[in-house]
């Protein structure tokens, strides 16, 4: 038997079909009959739709069908509903197809179906819409202003939500009575979660059965099922399957329940043909759902010691023009009660406020509110430290929460789990060797050359759960999950999780874990992922639970397969199961190994059942649902090194170093891999990224031509390490990674920009840290001398 | 609907003659007259570097061109560059030093990567980043796509020996 695969390097079993051009995403496939949709999407961010002519689009040839909003009213299918309910939140309907007004630009208005893609994209610039220009509001504040334009006719307010959480009270008295409080005002910057695939999807509608086949770009194809067949369209739900082929990545854009989706699959029926839609890019920029857009004021108080005593927040969470899947859920429990952090702060009270606006929808991006959480925090952890005069390490270092106070209840609902907070901040600053760096930014500061260093400690909270907790915080599913391990009659496995894999590798990591506990080649091991027809059910991949919850499930399931086997052993052998051991791949009686049996022997007659116990059923799978005791809680130190051009106001990333703390490592080079990918995110917030808006709602950054993704020229080689906490409740102590780096990396970036530009009395600059902000921002100031600070 | 035009076009190897409407971009050309979707579509501002295939021997993208224009013109795609068991030494790169995560960025820049060796064997850090600047990936930070290039020209160079078939 070979060695332990849990903790080895081992290449992808993915990657043949990706580096040989034979991946399999939505938009590859082509099916018998297929025809195109091209959507026609307002061009305004608030209309009223007087009238849609659509006869010339109609008339158009090799045109099939034009659908319109009302058709689809008019066919019974109802609005896209939202995943998770706060008390008193306002849902208005998100119809796939707008009949009355359009609410932001890129909202649907009518759908083109024709032979060909070209002719599709053609007619939708003959369907003839009269619009009805009317006032738009793109700033969360904005439209919380008295007499600003509403979105939605029954929610005059636009306040979708309002929801808070902390004790107010005791808050309040902490800051009256602090030693010093610090405040700052925020905008944590709305981002394109630009995925490199469009989204895209394609559906079949099967007469003679009245089955639907949906291919789409999806983290999670039984949410879409779920949302379609209960909610949406009232396919059956036995009648819909859900496939979520390969995809180009997701980082949350891909969860929501999209309305092309809905539209392929009526056209589909409607026209007896398949029907596919690609997006272009400059529609994602209008359609995937985006991130972050805060708008927040946020204190801290500290008493004598320099211990955090209150934190106080205040959020304006634009929602966008309409709720999708998980939105409500993102800027409160996975924000509001992050506010702790790695920190004892014993009070914190966090208030958040959320409207509608005619903009694109606000809802889950990577790291999802924890982000958010985290930039804030340490953001004021910063420039309290500085207003103290401490170093902000050591301020860090004092408030700590120590290892020995684990469990860790918060004073924002969640209890940690697990931590060691300070080993993993003092190995990151040996790696780093913090001290000669500040020596050095010294130094530089004596040349006129301005370094800036970012600390940040960070704690995540990923695979929600119980489910019984999520459901009680409002969420419309379960964040349980399922798995189902198939022994086949040659020992050969399949593996059915119902998580999904856009770029994870769990096809490679989950097959590892799977060898190793059957004692099997991992070549013997096949993943099975993204398909409702084939999985018993799955809630998805997002919130990085896919390891902890996911995996979790697949190990308990591999284990009622062992305890069969042993059964079915114990009876070849004439023994007991108690007395039979499962060692180097084979199964026997303690001690007598030259009778042992194989996995293949195991399976064989477990299939054949010719000798065989009477009272065990034949066969050799087992199906295991799994739901978590409690979230898991990864955490870290993350490190940016920047030097400020004052000339340019370019921002140069010099070095960045991680140390996060994931619990055991699957496969250090997928986990690394998370790593490097979600920093590249995060500092493309801190440096580059920003969907901007115009006052009348129109998207000034709407392509990669104005909006910056980094390049591989704005990175560098990430210096990366781990410390291992195991998660107590779950049977690897696995804990996530995939969303670690993004949630750490704005925040150490930020703090690292703003730590090079303090000699010029520069306390804070909202993201993106562009040149030309950065080049104002000195421009304004007066500079001190070089020696000072 | 504009006429169509008579193409030839060499691609992996293998002659096509095709008539296309003047306006078929090069790359849905591959992708849908062709059925080559090993290249793809990433943006529609030719930025990405998704759709990169090599024409006549230069990485070109194939987003930014007419089918028309590439008439006469030899072509490789990712499916023409090494398969499994025979991959180029890139493609090897990319596998060994975990060079891709979702896989949708890799044919491009992959492709680049081939123009970039082909024109400079043995780039420092910085010019394969500078080479890389027109191929977006959301992934993997660029990290192991560096160490992924220069595996590949360090085993282009006779540096590195078989790789494990694990």
């Amino acid at each position: 038997m070979a060695d332990k695969l849990f903790g080895k390097a081992m290449k992808r079993v993915e990657d043949p079909r990706f580096i040989t051009g034979t991946g399999n995403y939505t938009d590859d496939m082509t099916l018998p009959g297929m025809v195109h949709a091209a959507m026609v999407r307002s061009p305004y961010a608030h209309a009223r739709i007087k009238k849609i002519d659509v006869s010339k689009a109609r008339s158009y040839p090799g045109v099939l069908a034009v659908i319109t909003g009302q058709e689809m009213k008019d066919a019974g299918i109802n609005g896209i509903p939202t995943g998770w309910l706060h008390p008193g939140i306002k849902t208005p309907p998100h119809y796939a197809i707008t009949f009355d007004k359009a609410r932001h630009v890129g909202d649907i208005v009518a759908a083109v179906i024709a032979e060909t893609r070209q002719i599709a994209e053609d007619a939708a610039e003959l369907v003839e819409v009269d619009y009805e220009p009317l006032p738009a509001v793109a700033l969360g504040s904005d439209a919380l202003k008295p007499g600003a334009p509403a979105v939605h006719d029954d929610v005059p307010d636009n306040v979708c939500f309002t929801w808070s959480i902390g004790d107010k009270a005791a808050v309040d008295a902490a800051f009256a009575s602090a030693h010093k409080t610090v405040k700052l005002n925020l905008r944590n910057n709305r981002l394109v979660p630009n995925a490199m695939e469009p989204r895209a999807s394609l559906a079949q509608y099967l007469k003679a059965s009245d089955e639907y086949t949906l291919w789409t770009t999806s983290q999670n194809p039984h949410i879409h099922r779920l949302l379609i067949a209960a909610f949406i369209m009232g396919i059956p739900e036995h009648k819909l399957r859900v496939i979520a082929p390969d995809v180009g990545g997701g980082f949350g854009s891909k969860i929501y329940q999209y309305p092309e989706e809905i539209i392929v699959l009526y056209a589909a029926k409607k026209l007896n043909r398949p029907v596919k839609w690609t997006a272009r890019r400059s529609e994602s920029f209008v359609t995937d759902s985006h991130g972050r857009d805060h708008e927040t004021v946020a204190e801290m108080a500290v008493d004598q010691s320099g211990k955090i005593t209150a934190v106080r927040v205040d959020t304006i969470a634009n929602m966008g023009a309409y709720l999708t899947t998980f939105a409500p859920a993102v800027p409160t429990y996975l924000y509001g009660c992050l506010l702790a952090g790695t920190y004892t702060t014993p009070h914190i009270y966090c208030h958040v406020t959320a409207p509608f606006t005619h903009t694109t929808p606000v809802d889950a991006y990577r790291g999802a509110g924890r982000p958010e959480a985290t930039y804030l925090l340490e953001r004021l952890v910063d420039v309290m430290a500085h207003e103290l005069g401490m170093d902000p390490v050591e301020f860090r270092r004092k408030n700590l929460i120590p290892p020995d106070a684990f469990p860790y209840q918060t004073p924002v609902a969640l209890q940690y789990d697990s931590g060691n907070y300070e080993a993993n901040l003092d190995k990151a600053l040996e790696l780093v060797n913090y001290k000669a760096l500040r020596q050095q930014q010294e130094e530089w500061r004596k040349q006129g050359r301005y370094m800036g260093i970012g600390v940040i400690t960070f704690i995540e909270a990923c695979g929600l759960a119980p489910s019984a907790l999520v459901g009680s915080l409002g969420a419309q599913a379960g964040q349980w999950e399922s798995a189902l391990v198939r022994v086949m009659p040659t020992g050969k496995v399949e593996v059915f999780t119902g998580t999904h894999s856009h770029g994870q590798g769990h096809e490679t990591a989950f097959a590892q874990v799977v060898a190793d506990e059957l004692q099997i080649p991992v070549e013997d091991v096949v993943l099975v992922h993204g398909d409702t027809g084939r999985m018993p059910y799955g809630w998805g991949s997002y919130g990085s639970r896919s390891a902890p919850t996911g995996l979790s499930a697949i190990v308990l399931a591999t284990r009622k397969i062992i305890d069969k086997a042993k059964k079915i052993a114990a009876h070849l052998l004439e023994a007991s199961p108690d007395d039979i051991v499962h060692e180097d791949g084979k199964f026997m009686v303690k001690g007598v190994p030259d009778k042992a049996k194989t996995f293949f022997d195991i399976a064989l007659m477990a299939h054949l059942a010719h000798n065989y116990p009477a009272d065990l059923e034949p066969g050799l799978e087992a199906t295991h649902f799994y739901d978590p005791k409690n979230f898991v809680f990864p955490f870290g130190t993350h490190i940016a090194v920047v030097e400020v051009d004052p000339d340019t106001g370019k921002v140069k990333l010099l070095r960045y170093l991680s140390v996060d703390d994931c619990g055991p490592v699957i496969n250090p080079l997928i986990a690394d891999g998370q790593v490097h990918g979600g920093v590249a995110q995060g500092l493309g917030q801190a440096l580059l990224e920003e969907a901007v808006y115009d006052k009348e709602g129109q998207i000034l950054s709407g392509n990669f031509l104005e909006y910056t993704l980094p390049r591989a020229d704005d990175m560098v080689q990430i210096e990366h390490d781990h410390t291992v906490t195991p998660c107590p409740h779950n049977p690897l102590g696995i804990k996530g990674i995939g969303e670690a780096g993004t949630i750490a990396s704005t925040a150490a970036v930020a703090n690292a920009v703003m730590d090079a530009l303090r000699p010029f009395g520069i306390v804070h600059l909202d993201m993106p840290y562009t040149p030309e902000k950065v080049w104002r921002a000195i421009q304004a100031t007066k500079p001190l001398s070089q020696a000072a600070d | 609907m504009p006429d169509k035009v008579q193409i030839k076009v060499t691609v992996n190897g293998v002659e096509h003659h095709n008539e296309v409407e003047p306006r078929l971009l090069l790359v849905h050309y591959l992708r849908e007259t062709l059925g080559l979707t090993g290249t793809h579509v990433g943006c529609d501002t030719s930025q990405c570097g998704a759709c990169t295939v090599h024409l006549d021997g230069q990485a070109v993208k194939s987003c930014t061109m007419f089918a028309v224009q590439a008439d006469g013109c030899n072509l490789t795609t990712i499916e023409g560059l090494g398969s499994a068991g025979n991959l180029h030494p890139v493609q090897e790169g990319f596998w060994e030093m975990h060079g891709l995560q979702c896989g949708f960025c890799t044919p491009g820049m992959i492709m680049a990567a081939v123009d970039l060796l082909n024109k400079n064997p043995q780039p420092s850090e910085a010019e394969i980043r500078h080479a890389l600047e027109g191929n977006l990936c959301r992934c993997t930070g660029y990290h192991n796509i560096v160490r992924a290039v220069q595996y590949a020209a360090d085993k282009m160079a006779g540096k590195i020996g078989a790789a494990a078939d694990d």
